[in-house]
């Protein structure tokens, strides 16, 4: 192959770096077996506590995975593929991420959605730019109640532009009516609220989206998707845009990530959309088939005026989901919801019965919910730990004034005798 | 490969059928939600049963060319071979169950120790490969990087009190360059390829001025060359007290060969899903580290990993000139872990040999068709090459025309009419993991396609014939917009 290029030694194709910039340093272990490398991980990874029976959620949580979702996507045509910019050898890839669009927009009763996102928080950030792009206008209000992990990477990301954020107050669990009437007007590009919002309440914001629509405002919704199976859905509403994390629509928990942003939209505002989009079309003998579509908006045609930066997105974990979604069925999404929510409400009223422990009823909740303790629930939460549980996500770490709170989650997988087992040892612990 | 088309999932769906089965409530409590907040509509997912989904989605796996399956020299996007191992490893209960809140309890961190130190070493392990001082393992992919990376410049210029407008963007960068840095709110200005295929210095001169905020460049660049003068580029953009962006996609081409760090960068990202071989997953999830050099060291985003002086890791959030969050936690954990696993497989010694077979090839192809296909910079290249069919375009055939071919062939197309500097742009990246054979059996395609554009050039145009469909409509596709099943 040297002789080929008509080079002596591989050195010589590395002419252009100079000898200036060559390292100042290279200095890396020496590479090891596989046996080596798994026995090392399996070390790391069994330093992880991932042994305590987990009831913390705050916008992640801890649902089934089927085994089907993994066994298909470890086929290597799937995960060992790229963007599928030649759709001829790619139709795999392309008409999944149409089905996935289909029951994104199915589960939203929303018109078009986008072949996905990095996550939940860079998905509700997208919306947001999407909103005052299609509005013109530059102020936003934000709901209370929208996590404060993806407020935190809204103003992040919006620093260094000239958009003005106002949060508005939630009362008694949900959004303030009052606050969002006094505050709209035609300066405000979108309403950003969140369903279930962040300490578990539920809401129906139908009457804040006409309220915005009345200012020429948008709505912007992020959903958790398994609440989306009995709870009333951002279409329903009227919402514009809906964002949400697609992590429970089958993905591990992962430490964080990969995850899935979902996006979706009414038709009209399609084109002003970010991320790519899967359309169907017909080829050169009339046969339906799938392609990227509508990449003007794109940035490798429309570079600095593309709607958006995104390029990669996690087309895998949107084919996770799909499967997942195409696995659970109509029927068994419903059920599914049904479970999660009455496995709270049991845990909910068992709660309530401890002494001192106040459950948040004020507005209802889906599987996710608002408890005041008589003590520091942080210090409450460190105890639980030691007898097996982690019991919860105190609010105190991003809250302020907050100390006693805590918000608690219940999936399918938690069983009645792990939800007692629970109750039993708060209450010692509270007792002490 | 099946060549025919497979129904919609909708299309499957029986009413009544079930792919599923959930858990038992096990409760006899009914959750009270008012009629108001319930849902009316019908949710019309498919109704089907475990053996339609896995075959359906089986059928559909193979209707894709994948690295497993093909070769796939798609240039800039590093389709090397992914070790099987490093699957297994991320599938690690103690990994996969981990949930991320749970180190952000009070004393939290010591139940996530595992994890902390794979995201700690691997920090260290990207320091010593590019030259930096740090890096933050947040980014999601290459392009969340770069706007990472750039709002990390806006912060550095806003706390110095400069008020810069522009970043600098080579014409042959990759498009997200330009979308990033305007997305953060900087003009672009575009700086003009010199005819030897680097950047034109005389041009970035008269471009440069105290407006400047940075600069981003790829290096090797779009064109798979290396910018010999690099250094004299960083002079030129600090002295406006611009700072010098290092899009890392193509990172692979040099790794134990020069250090972004060490030649006058400033911040970059690393596409750790290609240079160290994460899957590509279909179009992601990808994986976009940034590292940073002093200069930019305070503005990194939170949290941090950390290490305590008793061993234990830790994450930081007290960086007050910090630029925030960037992602909602501490990057594609999976996707970091698969990249940390590749890196101890490989060793120091490896990575480098990585680089140097990916440069053994490329300059293997352009040597071995460049009597073939026009070669706009004729020169040893880096890890990829670029050609342009503007000989085959004479005859009528275009690149789409040798993509579709190459298709037809068993071969997924390189990257076609990208970068925008050279018309009917073929760019190449075999990477290192090809077989000799496997780099001669599509040389020789090319050859072939190239034969065929002067003795049949109309036979391109029905190609490919030997996948399940044929050229599609893009233009009905984006005029007739149909983008979901029921809607």
């Amino acid at each position: 192959m040297l002789q080929k290029i008509g080079v002596k030694k591989i050195d010589d194709l590395f002419i252009d770096i100079k000898p200036q910039h060559k390292p100042k340093s290279f200095n890396l272990p020496k590479g090891k077996s596989e046996f080596e490398v798994l026995e090392y991980l399996k070390s790391l990874s069994a330093k992880n506590s991932t042994q305590l029976v987990p009831f913390i959620g705050g916008g992640y949580y801890d649902h089934y995975v089927p085994a089907v979702v993994s066994a298909l996507t470890s086929r290597g045509e799937f995960f060992t593929a790229y963007t599928p910019y030649q759709p001829e050898c790619s139709q795999g890839t392309l008409q999944s991420l149409f089905e996935y669009q289909s029951m994104i927009c199915a589960m939203t009763d929303m018109e078009v959605s986008n072949a996905s996102l990095y996550e939940g928080g860079t998905a509700l950030y997208e919306a947001v730019m999407m909103a005052l792009r299609i509005t013109g206008r530059k102020k936003v209000l934000v709901d209370g109640g929208v996590s404060p992990i993806h407020k935190k990477i809204i103003h992040s990301y919006t620093d260094n532009l000239h958009y003005e954020f106002v949060e508005t107050p939630v009362i008694h669990g949900q959004a303030s009516r009052a606050a969002i009437k006094e505050l709209l007007n035609k300066d405000i590009a979108a309403v950003v609220v969140q369903n279930p919002n962040f300490f578990g309440a539920i809401d129906d914001y139908t009457d804040i989206v006409d309220m915005a629509h009345k200012c020429g405002a948008l709505v912007v919704e992020s959903v958790y998707p398994i609440s989306l199976g009995i709870l009333k859905t951002p279409g329903e509403m009227g919402v514009d845009i809906v964002t949400g994390e697609g992590q429970s629509l089958g993905l591990a928990l992962n430490f964080g990530g990969p995850y899935l942003g979902f996006m979706a939209t009414k038709k009209e505002f399609v084109r002003k959309m970010p991320g790519r989009i899967v359309g169907q079309t017909v080829d050169t003998q009339g046969r339906r088939c799938y392609v990227n579509t509508l990449q003007a908006r794109e940035q490798h045609i429309r570079r600095e005026k593309a709607t958006s930066n995104i390029c990669t997105n996690v087309a895998l974990c949107a084919i996770q989901a799909v499967i997942f979604m195409s696995l659970v069925g109509k029927q068994g999404f419903k059920e599914l919801a049904g479970i999660n929510a009455d496995k709270a409400e049991y845990m909910k009223q068992c709660l309530a019965k401890i002494k001192g422990v106040e459950v948040k009823r004020s507005s209802p909740t889906f599987n996710e919910f608002t408890v005041c303790l008589p003590k520091d629930a942080s210090s409450v939460v460190e105890v639980m730990i030691k007898k097996g549980f982690a019991a919860g996500f105190p609010l105190s770490r991003y809250y302020k004034g907050m100390d006693n709170y805590m918000i608690v989650a219940v999936t399918e997988k938690r069983t009645k005798a792990e939800i007692d087992a629970y109750v039993k040892a708060l209450g010692e612990i509270l007792l002490k | 490969m099946i060549n025919k088309l497979v129904p919609l999932i909708f299309d499957d769906s029986v009413k009544g059928r079930r792919g599923y089965v959930n858990p038992p409530s096990g409760v006899d409590t009914k959750a009270p939600i008012p009629q108001a907040y319930l849902r009316k509509s019908e949710c019309n997912w498919p109704e089907v049963s475990e053996l339609d989904v896995v075959r359906h989605f089986t059928r559909l796996s193979r209707m894709n060319y994948s690295v497993d399956t093909h070769f796939y020299p798609l240039g800039s996007c590093t389709m090397k071979y992914n070790p099987r191992i490093t699957e297994k490893i991320a599938q690690l209960s103690g990994f996969t169950d981990l949930h991320p809140l749970l180190p952000q309890l009070k004393h939290g961190e010591k139940f996530a120790q595992g994890a902390l130190q794979v995201l700690y070493e691997m920090e260290q392990l990207l320091c010593e490969i590019t030259g930096f001082k740090a890096f933050t393992m947040q980014p999601l992919a290459g392009a969340h990087g770069e706007l990472s990376g750039v709002m990390m410049i806006a912060a550095y210029h806003k706390a110095k009190g400069n008020n810069k407008k522009n970043i600098l963007v080579p014409d042959a960068a990759h498009g997200t360059n330009p979308a990033t840095a305007a997305i953060v709110g900087y003009e672009i200005v575009s700086v003009k390829t010199a005819p030897n295929g680097e950047l034109d210095i005389e041009d970035l001169k008269t471009k440069v001025n105290q407006d400047t905020a940075g600069m981003m460049m790829t290096c090797p660049d779009t064109h798979g060359i290396f910018q010999s003068q690099i250094d004299q580029i960083a002079e030129i953009i600090h002295a406006v007290d611009g700072l010098m962006y290092y899009d890392g996609a193509n990172l692979n081409a040099i790794l134990g060969r020069c250090r972004p760090g060490d030649v006058g960068f400033d911040v970059m990202h690393i596409n750790i899903h290609k240079t160290f071989s994460a899957p590509h997953g279909g179009g992601g999830p990808g994986s976009g580290p940034v590292g940073v050099g002093e200069r930019l060291l305070p503005f990194l985003p939170i949290s941090r990993v950390v290490k305590n002086t008793d061993g234990d890791f830790a994450l930081n959030y007290d960086y007050p000139q910090s630029v925030g969050y960037v992602a909602s936690f501490y990057g594609n954990f999976s996707v970091i872990l698969k990249a940390f696993a590749y890196t101890l497989l490989l060793g120091g010694q490896g990575l480098k040999e990585t680089s140097d077979h990916a440069v053994l090839n490329a300059n293997y192809v352009r040597a071995c068709l460049k009597d073939r296909y026009e070669l706009p910079y004729d020169r040893i290249c880096m890890h990829e090459v670029v050609f342009s069919a503007s000989e085959q375009v004479k005859r009528g055939v275009h690149t789409l025309d040798i993509a579709k071919f190459l298709i037809d062939k068993g071969f997924h197309p390189p990257t076609i009419y990208f970068p925008m500097t050279v018309k009917e742009a073929i760019m190449i990246e075999p990477t290192e993991t090809e077989s000799r054979q496997s780099i001669d059996e599509f040389i020789q395609a090319m050859i072939e396609a190239d034969e065929l554009s002067k003795t049949d050039p109309e036979s391109f145009h029905n190609m490919p014939t030997t996948m399940p469909i044929s050229r599609p409509d893009d233009v009905k596709a984006a005029k007739d917009i149909n983008t979901c099943y029921h809607c």
